[in-house]
């Protein structure tokens, strides 16, 4: 059933709190209604057999959410950075790996390839990824390089008119399915971070293979994979930016991605609370229902007022993007916020769920599981602090 | 071809609903709406219609409040090509039959090929507009479709389901239609069909009043359900659930 839209529709944009514009709502409620729809009922059925659905992909593609941020020369809608959080966060209501996917492949797959690819590799690649005929992904984090993606190993050595990559990558987020991997490569070990390139690798290159990503905790209907680079030849005009600013070229990367993961998580807080709203309102004990037990009660009104927060902070964070001012620390703040909010309430909604939230017959435990992701992915809670920090104290 | 589909703007379906103070309708306060469900079928079906013909216009048309242009527009979206505000300040209380008068004013200048209207609407669940609408414009009318094919030389075939199991129709042009579930899977809008909604024509034209036949005199909330009765538990309980079902209940 389709669900109920805003009753001020058609006031003026207002710019500032939570007023959305025509256009943002209409995307909104459009996603909405394709999540509920399409995206939950497969949400359990992914999570029990570690299963990447296909025909869901093809769905999002079909409706132009890869597009929303990019400009319609290229394919896209042109509709900036907060209704592309709308589209993750609504998706992420009912299913956390599919709007993983979704984020992973806009902001860490596409973005970085429409903001430093240059004509030439923006225009090769970027409408193929929003057309949804390639997937995109992001590989960084190697086994021995996570947080300090400093200390990347993967090398890649210039030779005539090509670069040979040599490594591995882990943890990377679609690589099974995607058309072009950005990775992070050490150029110059001798200058540090600032030796570190970063590269577009297109799929089928022989030196280049995959294998097979680890079961996971949660997001277990997300793809990942290991990338295993053996002598790869690259064309040499696949470097992402100039030579040497690929540790620049991710932070900045990342920065963004961390609004759209800050969605994720706002996504699948308020779903645990939606859900266990719902249920709260039906399970009587003590002979009442549990929505009039002040305990849970409590729990609810605690969970209403900081999912109403997070939204305003990935909001926030999404309009100044949107507007061309800087972001980084916003970014950091929602996405630092609602990851672990989404711990908190999915935490909360199995407590009130009781038993039943203990079951996987019941979404709350896949919830809180996939929640996990959202503390550690594009930057842990620990990093997130780091560069918050940095940002209130001042750099030395 | 030419074809109109009538849509109406209803409270969305999971609305608490509210008696308002002068006891005579629902409590606008706190109200959100939505496109009503059978009329989203309906407007699928004209641009599905549009689609198999190859040539043809979609006008989405409704009368209510200024704000009913988010569903004219969600309707743009979906691929529906101009649309028609019947501005209405009484909308909220008006009976079937000045609905149906009003609607086919409008339609009687547009003179379309085909009328498309939900089975129902999800608000007042009275499904009278589509056929009074019909009777008006003197075109044949099957309602409750859930088939439909355009045939050669202004045919058309309908199946509707009815009590007894389905029933074929065969009828000229130009004719209405009321859509059933079942017609269709109504199409997100998705990006494109967003974005060039925005480029599309909403008119607004303010309605002469015609007067209601009939008035809400009260209006009020179903009686709270009683609490169920476990007459029995296995075989030895029929007896007694069977009185219960007879006498009590008086259902079989």
């Amino acid at each position: 059933m389709r669900t109920a839209t805003h009753a001020q529709y058609t006031l003026p944009r207002l710019e500032h709190g939570l007023e959305l514009s025509n256009d943002q709502l209409a995307i909104r409620d459009m996603v909405r209604e394709f999540a509920v729809e399409e995206v939950a009922p497969l949400a359990h059925e992914i999570d029990e057999n570690h299963r990447f659905p296909v025909e869901t992909w093809k769905r999002i593609v079909e409706l132009g959410l890869p597009g929303i941020p990019f400009p319609e020369h290229l394919g896209g809608s042109d509709q900036g950075t907060l209704a592309y959080c709308l589209a993750v966060e609504e998706i992420s209501k009912v299913c956390g790996s599919t709007g993983l996917t979704l984020a992973a492949h806009v902001s860490l797959g596409t973005y970085p390839i429409f903001a430093w690819g240059g004509d030439k590799l923006r225009n090769a690649y970027v409408p193929k990824l929003i057309a949804g005929e390639y997937m995109g992904a992001y590989g960084l984090t190697e086994p021995g390089a996570g947080s300090d993606s400093g200390g990347t190993r993967t090398t890649a050595v210039l030779d005539g008119d090509s670069y040979v990559l040599n490594g591995r990558k882990c943890f990377c987020t679609n690589a099974n399915h995607a058309g072009t991997v950005i990775i992070t490569a050490v150029t110059d070990k001798s200058l540090g971070p600032k030796g570190i390139s970063a590269f577009v690798v297109p799929r089928g290159i022989a030196g280049y293979h995959l294998e097979k990503g680890e079961k996971k905790l949660g997001m277990r209907g997300s793809d990942w994979a290991s990338l295993v680079f053996e002598d790869a030849r690259i064309p040499r005009d696949h470097l992402l930016g100039p030579e040497g600013e690929g540790f620049k070229t991710f932070m900045k990367t990342l920065e963004g991605g961390r609004i759209s993961i800050g969605a994720l998580g706002l996504g699948i807080a308020e779903g645990a609370y939606e859900c266990a709203l719902k249920y709260a309102q039906e399970r009587e004990a003590f002979g009442k229902k549990l929505s009039d037990q002040q305990a849970v009660g409590f729990k609810l009104a605690n969970m209403a007022m900081e999912c109403e927060i997070g939204k305003h902070l990935v909001y926030h964070a999404a309009r100044l993007k949107d507007a061309g001012k800087s972001y980084g620390k916003e970014a950091s703040m929602a996405k630092l916020y609602t990851s672990e909010l989404a711990m908190r309430c999915t935490y909360e909604a199995i407590q009130i769920y009781g038993g039943y939230g203990y079951s996987r017959e019941y979404p709350v435990e896949r919830m809180w599981r996939d929640a996990k992701l959202c503390t550690i992915g594009e930057g842990t809670s620990e990093v997130q602090r780091m560069i918050i920090a940095r940002s209130v104290i001042g750099r030395k | 071809m030419k074809i109109v589909a009538c849509i109406k703007r209803v409270p969305a379906t999971e609305t608490q609903a509210k008696i308002a103070a002068n006891g005579k309708g629902l409590e606008p306060a706190g109200v959100e709406y939505m496109l009503s469900f059978y009329d989203e079928i309906a407007v699928e079906e004209a641009i599905r219609t549009k689609e198999r013909v190859g040539s043809g216009e979609v006008i989405v048309l409704t009368l209510g409040p200024a704000e009913a242009r988010k569903e004219l527009v969600e309707c743009l979206a979906k691929g529906a090509d101009r649309a028609i505000l019947l501005v209405d300040p009484a909308w909220s209380s008006r009976d079937s039959l000045s609905t149906a008068k009003l609607l086919a004013a409008k339609i009687g200048e547009l003179a379309p090929d085909l009328v498309f209207t939900g089975r129902v609407a999800t608000d007042t669940d009275s499904a009278a507009v589509g056929p009074m609408l019909a009777t008006l414009l003197g075109r044949g009318c099957v309602t409750d479709v859930v088939k439909l094919t355009i045939e050669g030389g202004g045919k058309l075939k309908a199946e509707r389901e009815s009590e007894a199991g389905i029933e074929m129709y065969e009828l000229a042009l130009p004719a209405l239609i009321t859509c059933q579930k079942g017609l269709n899977e109504p199409r997100y809008a998705g990006l494109k069909g967003i974005m060039a909604a925005k480029k599309k024509p909403v008119e607004e034209v303010a309605v002469q009043d015609v007067p209601n036949q009939i008035a809400v005199e009260t209006a009020q909330l179903p009686p709270a359900r009683k609490e169920g009765r476990i007459v029995g538990t296995g075989a030895a309980a029929v007896p007694a659930l069977l009185e219960a079902l007879r006498k009590e209940a008086q259902v079989v």
